[in-house]
Formats: structure tokens, C-alpha cells, sequence
């Protein structure tokens, strides 16, 4: 029996393959003829490939909190979710501009900070801002990037119109996920693949590299870049081996680091080795217990006083963080305006500030029909979906609202898009976003795709994969539509 | 910006090596070949008992307590089991987790070693010890010793040699391929060394029985563990006798799990780390590393016997594990050197 059947149902969400009334999207037709004929038992041999190859591979991630297995794989779903080529440009460009606005307002606040100065902002939202380091005020970073990689999650609301859900500007994940899925599905499907003309992701990892060497600050030809990991019980420390693997740099841990004379060295079996560009895969916390926290042990002493000296920069910039703040998230769309005189073209969640005072008493009314999110966590954690909660929880997250307005934002729940997903042995409709990755040297590129995760849970909206998330792979298309 | 314009990056030189990857390389190394070596040690054993179905409780705990002996883990056996059986003695050291030698704890060691490191790699490599790791995490002694033990053996050697080749072909003759290879040649030599003592442990038979079934059986299976008997004939024709096993064994110049083979290839290698190449050596390591080799070239099997063999395997052990440190010390670069210069600038 063929895996695609015929009852397959939208129930009335925004379909990626089908329109409502049940006809096949161009950009899916050639795939779903291909679903029309495809046996159950050659798609489950397939699929079963995969899953194998991405354990032998150690394609995992660890689960915290979780003393037994530590490490799983991904969940993957063998269906790819395809944007046609012209509405990726109208993504890229969204993308391009966003990432653009964002950068000046982390040069402005770190600088003249007029965009407070003329309150379009406000400072208090600023000031309290956990990750705001006032440390580095008039400091200048190199070549005046602050974001250099970047992974915006976009979600489509009910029309099929893309919108930013947030912007994650400090240590983005997911990008081996997206070259690895790539990698599988070339294998899985070798003859629907080559026949579809998709853009390539692979120069993701030659683009990092040129970035980061863009912004070496004693210049040459060889800079030397590493990329810091807080070491293999990171969740994401597939990730950082695999980058490092792909870009031929070292991976180093905060104990392979010293600092002599405002200088950043790795500690080699010839000696020491100057290092003039870090890519941290760590948090600004706990970079260098000298300035920050200082029981931290991932990190490198003294590691700030020579990025301040300029003899070693960092991506992303130390400080970034306040740019990702969901409560500063509210006011990206006021940013662009400011700062490019242009109207954002992709548009934000609407989204309510607790602090606000009219925005707090609509929120703290209307509980039961939003999603309430704390503005820094991530992962899926600290939210509260208003209309999928019990009395109980909402009356929790009521109280913790009323108690710390700053650390809350509210959003009008968005019915995601769906995308047919193999579940108990057939296609359903599953929630899916978008994380596609931004990176930001001589000039932004975006690469054509991402990572499109999945809510594998029937009707669940967390696509995280720490709370039942999967993903898929993404095909931007060569052709326009 | 679409990515058909790629301009091609120049890589760094890969010339740096990290003084924990190259420990991390040099452990992965060592624990992957202690693993196999394990492997053929108990193989070859629990087959030689088989051979020998006469053997009462007595030979048998004697026999199985001699292995022990030899890998210096009959205290810790003694904590955990009570009687030294076949069952016992193959599980302790090929599935028990509190051992910290037994053949699983080296494949977790050398793949938990091997995951620090992964970018440094081939992908070949690491998918190798991953499946062994995979392999190990899925198997109870149950299962073992229904499918009969041989096969888990055989399964844990091929996984080495497939690891070894992989090696070979896969990885760049760079610094870490010298570590690979320098921890590989150290665990090899001490293994050699750990498997003729088991012999040694053996109470030593009667005169009448020097040359008997039982002592040529024994002398074979020492050949055996070493992956030596083949060898053996094709050099000396006759039949085994005790002190020329223990001469080719201990002195092959061509056999590759030879201790004078192996010393001279942990010499090699750690020269090459080390960077010494004058006649003069420069490091404790290469001192002692040269001391050791010199000894294999001047010494008779006869000298030896003298002196005792198991004497001279327990020292020879001891000087391996001093060059192995050394070599450790002596590529670490300590953060004990950051002044606190850094820390004052700061405040």
C-alpha cells in the first residue's frame, strides 16, 4: 500500500503540501506522486536506514536531567518540508533587514544609545535586561559586527504568512541538523532528490569560516580561529565537533585556553599558540570567571581583558544576548523603522509586555487564551500555552506574572502550519517552524533552507527537541514557485 | 545570498595539536588495543580449558588465577567473586563495569576519549568505536554465554582490526598519528609482557612433565594469545619448547606483537614527539625509552632466565609505564604559568 492516503486531512490549518480544498500545492506536486507510489515497506526500510545511520554517526544530542540515556538522536521525519524559490527571497530579504536593524541597535545601545534618547525604546527595558552588559558600553567590536550567527525561528500563521517568533543571537543550534538531514535525505531518496532542483546548504561552513576570519584582528592570511565548547556534556556538543570538523579548526574547552599578557594561547604539545578568533559556544556568563560568574570552570581567566585589548575577538559578540531578550523581541519591527526607514517585511508575533501596564492588565485577563513566555529562557521552557493549560497552571503563571512583570511577554496564539509527518504508521498533519541560519561578515548571507522542526505529538505547538520536537528537511527551490 | 558563487576557503594548517587531543588520542589508542588484547587472552584460555577436560576445580582456579595475577586484577576480583571459574573470571573481565580494565569499561573509556575529539577524526574512525560501543551497551552476559563466548571475542577483535586499519587509512601521518600510534605500540608492549607471566604463574610443573601434553598446551596457548604460534613455526620448525617461545616472544625482530618489536616502535614514535634526534637524548622519556631498548638488544634469553623471567617482565612493566607518564608530563603545558598579572588588570 502506498504511504500517501488518499484521506489525508488539513482539518483546517494551513497546509504546507495541501490548499484547503484539498489540492496539491505545485511546489509538492512531483513529491506527492512519488508518496502516491511509494510502499509502506520500502518507505519503513528507509526510514530505518537513516535512523541507524544517524546513531552509528553519534548524530545525538544529551538529554539533561536524564542520568539513563543521555544521548538520543533527533527524531527525523522522512518528509521535507519545500519552499518555492520565490517566496524564499521574500524570507532572505525579511531576514536580511532584521539581522541589519538588530546589529545598529546593539552598536546604538552600546554607543549614543538615541534610540532610547528619542524613546522609541524604553530604557528601563534596557537597563533590567538580563544579558545588557554595562561593561561594554563605548567598546568598540570588530569591523562593528555583534551578530554573527544567528538563528531566527519563523512560523506561519493561519493565511500561510511567515512571521519572526524570536531572534537567537547568542549560541544558536540546530545548523548540523540541517546538513545532516540533508546528507540523509540524499541517501534516502537519491532519484526524487536530483530531480527536484533544490539550493544547495552545504556552504554553510565555508561562509562561517570567511566570517570569522573577517573579523581576525592582527589580519593575515592565516588567522587562527577555534571554536569553544563548554565540553562533551553539552547538549549540543555533536554540533561543535561536527562545525569544527567541517571548517578544520580546533575545538578547544576553556582548560585548553590561558591568557599572558592580554593575549589568548592554546596550550599545544609544541608550546603555546596565539589564537585570534573565538567562536564560543558558551554562554557570556560564563566566559571568564574573572568578570563574570566567577565559579564558572568552562570558561577562560582573563579571557576579557584581551578581547578588550583587542587581541582576540569573539563572535558572537560578548553582550548580544539583550538583542534576543523576548521583551526587547517586541520592539524589532520599531527598530527597523528607526534605524532603516524601512517597514519590517516580516512581520512579529503580535505581542503584549507585561511591563506595560495596559498591556499587563490584558494579559493577566486574558491568560487563558495566550501564550505567556519568560524573556530569557528557551527550549521551550517557561511558557504557558493560555487555551492548552488547566485552571491551575494558569492561576501559577498569573501570579509569577503579577510578581515580575519585566521577565514576561505575552503572544496571540498562532495555529502553526502543518505538514504531512509519519506518525503511527501514516501521514498526518503535524506543526512544524522554521530556524533558518543568518551569518554576518563582509556582507549577510542567509543559506536557502534551515532547519524545520517538527511537533511529532498530535496537536502539540513545542516543536523543541527537548520536549518531543523532530525535524525535517528543508528544500528551497531553484525554480520561483 | 545563494551559495552558487562558493570561493573556496583556504584551510588553517593543521600543524597545532592540543595537548588534550593528543592525550585523548593516545588513551583512545591504548584502550581499544588493551580491549583486544583482553579479547584473545580470554579467548585463547577459555579455549585451552576446553581442550583440557581432565582439569579438576584446583587446576582450573589455578589457571584462571594465574590470568588475574597477570593483569594485576585478582584483588579486585577477589572483592566481587568467590570463586575463580570460567564464568566468573570472563565475565569480570569482559563485561563488568567495576572492573576498570574488563574489555567493556576500555571500549566506554576509549570511546568516551574518542567523542572529545571527534572533529579530529575520520568519520570512519569514530563510526567504528561508536558500533562497538553500541554493540557492547546492548549485550548481557546471558546472551553472551548462550551464543557461546567465542563469537563475542571474535566480534571485539575485528572491531579492533577494523579500527586499526581505519587508522591506517583514514587518519594523517600528522603529531596525532603519532600519539596513536605510541600509545598503541605501549599497551601492545605491556600486553606482551602481561601474557608470557601468565605462564609464570602457572606453578611450574614437574620435571617429568617439562615437555609433557600439558606444559607444550600451555606454551601453545601463550603463543596463541599473542597471535604468535603461526609465527613461531614458520621461525623455528620444531616443536614448542618453553624457552624458545619465551625467546621469540620476547626478542622477534620481525613479528609485530614482539616486545623488542614493540620497543622499538614506542621508541620510534615517541622520538618523533618528543623531537629528539640527536644520538644524545634530550628528555627522561627518551632516556629511559633508549635504556629500555638497549637492554632487548644486549640481552640473551639465557641472561634472562637467569635472572628470572618473571623478574624481568615485572621491571620491563614498570619502565613502560614510566615512559608512558613521561611522555605525558612532558607534552602537558601547565596553566600553572599564567601570572596573576591577568587577574589584577582585571579589578
Amino acid at each position: 500500500m502506498p504511504i500517501f492516503d488518499p484521506s489525508y486531512s488539513t482539518d483546517n490549518f494551513f497546509d504546507e503540501m495541501m490548499t484547503s480544498k484539498g489540492q496539491v500545492r505545485p511546489h509538492y506536486d512531483r513529491l506527492h506522486k512519488r508518496l502516491g507510489v511509494l510502499a509502506e515497506d520500502d518507505f519503513n526500510k528507509r526510514r530505518a536506514a537513516v535512523d541507524l545511520a544517524f546513531l552509528r554517526r553519534g548524530v545525538t544530542f544529551t538529554v539533561y536531567n536524564d542520568s539513563e540515556g543521555t544521548e538520543r538522536i533527533f527524531p527525523f521525519d522522512l518528509i521535507p518540508r519545500i519552499i518555492p524559490g520565490k517566496e524564499w527571497a521574500h524570507i532572505e530579504t525579511g531576514l536580511i533587514q532584521r539581522i541589519t536593524a538588530l546589529n545598529l541597535f546593539l552598536h546604538d545601545i552600546y554607543h549614543d544609545q538615541k534610540i532610547l534618547k528619542d524613546k522609541i525604546v524604553p530604557a528601563v527595558q534596557i537597563l533590567t535586561a538580563k544579558h545588557y552588559r554595562r561593561e561594554f558600553m563605548n567598546f568598540s567590536v570588530p569591523k562593528n559586527i555583534y551578530i554573527h550567527i544567528c538563528g531566527t525561528d519563523l512560523i506561519r500563521d493561519h493565511d500561510g504568512q511567515y512571521l519572526v517568533l524570536e531572534d537567537n543571537l547568542r549560541c544558536p543550534s540546530g545548523v548540523s541538523y540541517m546538513l545532516e538531514n540533508r546528507a540523509a535525505m540524499r541517501r534516502a531518496f537519491p532519484n526524487v532528490f536530483q530531480s527536484y532542483g533544490i539550493q544547495p546548504v552545504e556552504g554553510y561552513s565555508d561562509q562561517l569560516l570567511k566570517d570569522l576570519r573577517y573579523i581576525a584582528p592582527r589580519g593575515g592570511s592565516k588567522p587562527n580561529v577555534v571554536l569553544l565548547t563548554s565540553g562533551i556534556y553539552n547538549s549540543a556538543y555533536f554540533e561543535h565537533t561536527f562545525l569544527a570538523r567541517q571548517m578544520g579548526i580546533p575545538i578547544v574547552e576553556g582548560r585548553d585556553l590561558i591568557v599572558k599578557s592580554s593575549k589568548v594561547y592554546m596550550l599545544t604539545t609544541a608550546g603555546l599558540v596565539q589564537v585570534d578568533v573565538i567562536y564560543r559556544r558558551i554562554d557570556d556568563d560564563f566566559l571568564d570567571p574573572y568578570v563574570f560568574r566567577s565559579d564558572s570552570l568552562l570558561g577562560v581567566p582573563g579571557l576579557v581583558s584581551a578581547y578588550r585589548a583587542g587581541n582576540v575577538s569573539i563572535a558572537n559578540a560578548i553582550g548580544t544576548g539583550v538583542a534576543d531578550d523576548k521583551a526587547i523581541y517586541a520592539f524589532v519591527p520599531k527598530m527597523i523603522k528607526y534605524y532603516l526607514d524601512q517597514d519590517p517585511i516580516l512581520a512579529n508575533v503580535p505581542t503584549y509586555l507585561a511591563s506595560d501596564p495596559t498591556e499587563r492588565k490584558y494579559i493577566l485577563e486574558n491568560m487563558d487564551k495566550l501564550v505567556v513566555k519568560s524573556a530569557n529562557e528557551a527550549g521551550g521552557y517557561g511558557m504557558l500555552i493560555g487555551p492548552a493549560s488547566t485552571q491551575a497552571e494558569v492561576a501559577d503563571f498569573r501570579n509569577k506574572v503579577a510578581e515580575n512583570p519585566r521577565n514576561f511577554i505575552a503572544q496571540d496564539p498562532i495555529m502553526l502550519s502543518r505538514s504531512p509527518t509519519w506518525c503511527n504508521g501514516k501521514l498526518e498533519g503535524r506543526h512544524i517552524d522554521l530556524r533558518p541560519y543568518i551569518l554576518y561578515g563582509e556582507k549577510v548571507t542567509v543559506t536557502p533552507g534551515g532547519l524545520t522542526r517538527v511537533a511529532l505529538r498530535k496537536g502539540s505547538l513545542v516543536v523543541n527537541s527537548s520536549q518531543g520536537g523532530g525535524s525535517k528537511d528543508t528544500w528551497v527551490l531553484r525554480a520561483e514557485s | 545570498m545563494p551559495y552558487n558563487e562558493k570561493q573556496p576557503v583556504s584551510r588553517p594548517q593543521a600543524t597545532v595539536m592540543l595537548s588534550r587531543v593528543a592525550h585523548s588520542l593516545y588513551w583512545m589508542s591504548r584502550y581499544i588495543e588493551r580491549a583486544e588484547n583482553t579479547a584473545r587472552l580470554l579467548e585463547v584460555n577459555q579455549q585451552f580449558i576446553l581442550d583440557f577436560q581432565g582439569f579438576d576445580d584446583t587446576d582450573l582456579k589455578e589457571h584462571w588465577g594465574s590470568i588475574l595475577a597477570s593483569a594485576e586484577d585478582d584483588v579486585l576480583f577477589k572483592t566481587i567473586y568467590e570463586v575463580a571459574d570460567s564464568h566468573n573470571v570472563i565475565d569480570f573481565m569482559s563485561l563488568d563495569s567495576r572492573n576498570p580494565n574488563s574489555i567493556l569499561s576500555c571500549i566506554f573509556a576509549a570511546r568516551e576519549n574518542a567523542r572529545m575529539i571527534r572533529d579530529q577524526i575520520s568519520i570512519e574512525m569514530w563510526e567504528t568505536i561508536n558500533e562497538l560501543y553500541l554493540f557492547l551497551k546492548g549485550r548481557s552476559s546471558t546472551e553472551i554465554w548462550a551464543r557461546g563466548p567465542y563469537e563475542f571475542f571474535e566480534d571485539i577483535k575485528r572491531h579492533s582490526h577494523l579500527f586499526q586499519g581505519l587508522t591506517e587509512s583514514t587518519f594523517s601521518r600528522t603529531e596525532g598519528w603519532e600519539f596513536i600510534q605510541f600509545g598503541k605500540f605501549i599497551e601492545r608492549a605491556d600486553k606482551t609482557t602481561r601474557i608470557l607471566d601468565v605462564k609464570y604463574h602457572i606453578l611450574l610443573p614437574d620435571a617429568s612433565e617439562v615437555g609433557g601434553a600439558v606444559d607444550t598446551a600451555q606454551w601453545q596457548a601463550v603463543l596463541r594469545s599473542a597471535s604468535a604460534l603461526e609465527a613461531y613455526h614458520r621461525f623455528y620448525v620444531h616443536e614448542i619448547l618453553p624457552w624458545k617461545a619465551a625467546e621469540f616472544i620476547i626478542f622477534s625482530e620481525t613479528f609485530p606483537r614482539s616486545l623488542y618489536y614493540c620497543v622499538t616502535r614506542v621508541d620510534e614514535f615517541l622520538c618523533r614527539i618528543l623531537a629528539e634526534t640527536g644520538p644524545r637524548r634530550r628528555t627522561a622519556a627518551a632516556r629511559a625509552s633508549k635504556r629500555l631498548l638497549s637492554d632487548l638488544q644486549s640481552l640473551a634469553i639465557n641472561d634472562i632466565l637467569k635472572k628470572g623471567l618473571h623478574e624481568f617482565l615485572v621491571e620491563t612493566q614498570k619502565s613502560l609505564d614510566h615512559i608512558g607518564d613521561e611522555v605525558v608530563q612532558t607534552t602537558m603545558f601547565y596553566k600553572a604559568e599564567v601570572s596573576s598579572e591577568e587577574q589584577q588588570q582585571q579589578q
